[in-house]
């Protein structure tokens, strides 16, 4: 048997949707008919509860009294729940931790904590009896922000550091040393489809659980947990998800968690959605970092040493906070060599909602702030930043050996370092240069508008951290009329990775990708699997989906080979057939065949991640299999008088390998970017002295819209195939697209700059708001005025 | 409080609930008609999730009362196919992949709907900013103005 068939010469045709077609989204033709069905849209079993959280109207008190008369008395109300009703482990923290209980008991820790559940006939009547709780509050001093936790010394965790080299010998030494500080703000997911869970109780206290999540097997853990059942008893199933994002990694777990509680007390359906303030205040976020550093380099501007201080707003838990301040340090190099440095992360222990995954976990934060060195070195030098990055980037991908410029903070080597050539390659399509020679000319004579323009570039460790993730199932079965039925661990946001794994398996049969179901997400197919996350989904999922596809075709070659009376080695999938000797078989007639003999036609897929590991106690090892590399190059003009911006024009070259499908990798660079660049300019999540998030819905927090689109939009894919051995060469495309956004901070950074001559660093904290933009300009005009 | 007895043409057909007198015309296309197609996203008028028309005007269904559609005819997207032919931008929302988790298309296409009705010659410009009120996490909004700009050239083509 031959694995990819090569095609004779004679091959009429293709098949359809295989790997590397541009096919739609799976489910495109449903959502565009408004028939795909999310959770909340499943239509609801007769008796179905609906549920409200009672929430902390504090950021640190003691919880004296609670009062529910009120609650009882209004109409609708069916029970009301608290931390008593538990049967089983009051917490639903994705670590095991026991920081995160599902209703506070005596102490509440952020505002917006779960307190208590009130389960009613209807959405509305829960939602109002939810408010009418009387609870007595003694208040505790709150720390709500990084500064004060970094004052306090209040962490989760002692501070973590690892590096290379002397940095401190080196920066005594280096001929030039600038030290700063850089900010950067948290952001909400604000999935457009908020939290939500559809808990059906079963026989034998079983419950069955549709939850909008990106880790089933956490939802079925976190349920098991609370109500004191075996996993066995608790099936977990998601279809889709109205976008994740990293915001349903474990904060589905709330919801999930609190359905089932009450459809196993009740015995009756229940339902808990948020509705969008509740969603903002219960959630987790992106964390907000500040960055110090400190550097030494030489005239060209190559970094000599260098130190970051970082300091990550974690809130009130662990949730996934270790991991996610471990991403950062990982991503403090970007794509440049550091010969000398010391990373030390500090994990600040907050009165806030606890902070969670979010596209790139920490990985932006930390290439942000090397980021704002690269330009505030080139400031000093008066230098194009891209000068500076040049000189920095790692030895490029063969040449690295030897080069004594490959080794990243964590003692990893980059092999695989395409970010020069793919950085000239951007340079000459977008035409870099002269553009930015021609807005510095443009900027002399426009005394109010300025432009700006800046190239960054990503590179992006992909895998899990945490090396047990890194593992994924799948189940095939081909059924007699020769159609397949797929399921895989992986969960559909919208990021197309049903379709993906869907083509990869068609690819294997060489059959049309309409012979091959999709399937929604259950616990009770595969087991025991990682979160969609880490953009790991096609990468692991599509590997275990080919080896149950390579078990089912094994067998059948080995069937035909007998039928046909030839080898095994001649049995050939060629599109819309399979050739054993010089017999020739469709799909169905193999598959009938096979039945007939008694040859099993279902198969599970399990796959592995190689080649990683990780010590985290010497900081040494290889976290990631590969890196994927992008740069950006955004140009973004200003109003100096009122501080208003918008992106003019964008051009972004992506490495996703060999992709599996461009138009959906197009799609999630696309997506990407703009998500990015929200986050660095237009979102601000403001919280009150109370610890009250004040930007509590999108009439406040404002994620890009379809008017901030830049008039010119350029997106390429990269050409070359992924140097290790993943699925067909593609490389995953989920986060690192988000990181190109920095481009849009940096741009408006330079337009900034124009206004003091560009003598020195705009040093533009983010979100680049326009208020923040106008100081910025004053500060620089106050600045000059000073000589 | 009583319910309110509702007559209204959905998508063409005449249909009949009972509603709260404070219930939205979101919750009562999506409970009581099962026209799940109808997103919630905020629930206060700011994302455009909701979006249908009501007697051809474009309005967040979560803003207006189920009881106020007394009479009205109301087109959601549902409506836009003919039987299994999809709208033109259902088609080209396909073909141009303008979309991802999808839970927003719905809203974009009945407001995209509403500005060719009015306006079916727009340009790229235009179409930016009647589509601001609808918000998509997933997208870059690249595509999808695309995909409107292409199905208002091909309406034109066929009208
Ligand atoms: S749900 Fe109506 S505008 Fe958002
Ligand atoms: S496609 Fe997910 S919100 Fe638009």
């Amino acid at each position: 048997m031959q694995d990819t068939a090569p095609k004779p010469a004679t091959t009429p045709t293709r098949i359809t949707g295989g790997v590397g077609d541009p096919s739609p989204h799976d489910s495109a033709h449903k959502h565009v008919a408004g028939t795909a069905i999310y959770t909340d849209d499943i239509p609801e079993p007769p008796g179905t509860l609906h549920i409200a959280l009672g929430l902390s109207t504090r950021a640190h008190a003691e919880v004296l009294a609670l009062d529910f008369s009120q609650v009882h008395a209004a109409s609708g109300v069916v029970a009301v729940f608290t931390a008593a009703d538990i049967p089983g482990r009051n917490d639903v923290s994705p670590i095991g931790k026991s920081d995160d209980p599902v209703f506070a008991t005596g102490l509440v820790e952020h505002y917006g904590q779960s307190l208590f559940a009130v389960a009613a006939t209807s959405m509305l009547a829960a939602r109002r009896a939810a408010r009418l709780a009387d609870v007595i509050y003694k208040d505790k001093p709150a720390i709500l922000t990084v500064d004060e936790a970094m004052d306090a010394k209040s962490f989760l965790s002692d501070p973590y550091t690892f590096g290379i080299g002397d940095p401190d010998a080196a920066l005594a030494a280096a001929p030039h040393r600038l030290k700063g500080r850089v900010r950067m703000g948290g952001q909400e997911h604000f999935y457009l489809e908020g939290q939500v869970a559809l808990a059906i109780p079963g026989e034998d206290g079983d419950v069955t659980v549709h939850s909008s999540t990106q880790h089933p097997t956490e939802i079925q853990h976190s349920v098991a947990h609370v109500l004191g059942l075996p996993f066995n008893a608790v099936t977990v199933e998601v279809r889709r998800m109205g976008g994740g994002f990293g915001g349903k990694e474990t904060q589905g777990n709330l919801p999930a968690a609190v359905a089932a509680l009450v459809a196993a007390k009740t015995g009756r359906p229940a339902k808990l959605r948020y509705d969008r303030d509740d969603d903002f205040e219960v959630t987790g976020k992106r964390h907000d970092f500040r960055i110090d550093y400190d550097v030494g380099f030489d005239a060209g501007g190559r970094i000599l040493g260098i130190t970051f201080e970082q300091a990550a707003r974690c809130g009130m838990s662990f949730d996934l906070s270790m991991a996610i301040c471990d991403r950062a340090m990982f991503h403090a190099d970007n794509c440049y060599f550091l010969p000398n440095v010391r990373i030390t992360s500090y994990r600040c222990k907050t009165n806030t909602v606890s902070n969670t995954a979010f596209r790139g976990f920490g990985g932006p934060q930390g290439m942000a702030g090397i980021e704002r060195v690269m330009e505030a070195i080139a400031a000093k030098l008066g230098k194009d930043p891209l000068a500076v990055r040049r000189a920095n980037f790692y030895a490029a991908k063969g040449k690295s050996a030897g080069s004594g410029r490959s080794l990243t903070p964590y003692h990893m080597e980059i092999e695989d370092c395409i970010i020069g050539e793919l950085t000239d390659e951007l340079v000459r399509t977008s035409g870099y240069e002269k553009r930015r020679a021609g807005i510095r000319a443009w900027n002399a004579k426009s005394p109010i508008l300025k432009r700006g323009i800046s190239l960054t570039p990503v590179k992006f460790g992909i895998s899990f951290t945490n090396t047990l993730m890194n593992q994924a199932g799948a189940l095939l079965h081909l059924y007699t009329d020769g159609s397949l039925h797929l399921n895989h661990g992986g969960t559909e946001m919208g990021q197309g990775l049903f379709q993906k794994v869907a083509q990869v398996v068609a690819e294997e049969f060489q059959c049309d990708l309409s012979n091959v179901k999709i399937t929604a997400t259950r616990t009770d197919k595969v087991p025991n699997t990682s979160p969609t996350a880490a953009s790991s989904g096609s990468d692991l999922n599509g590997m275990a989906a080919r080896e149950a596809a390579r078990t089912i075709k094994m067998r059948l070659a080995e069937m035909l080979a007998v039928e046909a009376g030839t080898d095994v080695e001649a049995v050939r999938f060629i599109p819309g057939r399979i050739i054993a000797g010089r017999r020739t078989f469709t799909l169905p007639e193999a598959a009938a065949l096979a039945h007939a003999r008694r040859i099993s036609l279902s198969s599970t897929g399990y796959y592995a991640t190689p080649k990683i590991h990780w010590d985290r106690a010497s900081g040494k090892g290889r976290p990631f299999f590969y890196f994927a590399y992008g740069a950006a190059v955004t140009e973004s003009a200003i109003d100096t008088l009122t501080g208003e911006n918008r992106m003019l024009r964008v051009d972004i070259l992506h490495d996703a390998g060999r992709s599996l499908n461009p138009a959906i990798d197009l799609g999630q660079i696309e997506g990407g970017f703009i998500q990015g660049a929200g986050w660095l300019t237009t979102e601000e999540l403001v919280w009150d002295g109370k610890g009250r998030l004040s930007t509590h819905a999108p009439s406040t927090y404002k994620i890009p819209a379809c008017s901030d689109r830049p008039p010119v939009m350029n997106m390429s894919l990269w050409h070359g195939e992924n140097s290790e051995d993943t699925i067909y060469r593609s490389k995953a495309v989920g986060e690192p697209p988000l990181m190109l956004g920095i481009s849009a901070l940096l741009a408006l950074s330079d337009a900034v700059a124009s206004v003091g001559g560009y003598a020195g660093d705009a040093a533009l904290d983010a979100p680049a708001t326009p208020e923040r933009v106008l100081m910025a300009v004053q500060a620089l005009k106050t600045r000059v005025a000073a000589g | 409080m009583s319910n309110i007895h509702v007559t209204t043409t959905v998508n063409g057909d005449v249909m009949e609930f009972l509603c709260e007198p404070d219930e939205s015309l979101m919750d009562a296309l999506r409970d009581r008609l099962s026209l799940t197609g109808v997103k919630e996203g905020c629930g206060s008028g700011d994302c455009g999730a909701c979006s249908v028309t009501v007697d051809g005007r474009l309005v967040c269904s979560c803003l207006v009362l189920a009881a106020e559609a007394e009479g009205c005819k109301i087109t959601t997207v549902e409506g836009l196919a003919k039987g299994d032919k999809l709208h033109p931008l259902q088609q080209k929302f396909l073909e141009h992949a303008a979309l991802q988790c999808g839970i927003c298309t719905p809203g974009f296409l009945v407001a995209s709907k509403a500005l060719l009705d009015r306006n079916p010659n727009p340009t790229e410009h235009e179409i930016r900013y009647w589509l601001a009120g609808n918000l998509c996490r997933c997208t870059g909004y690249d595509k999808i103005v695309r995909a409107v700009v292409d199905a208002a050239a091909e309406l034109r083509r066929t009208a």
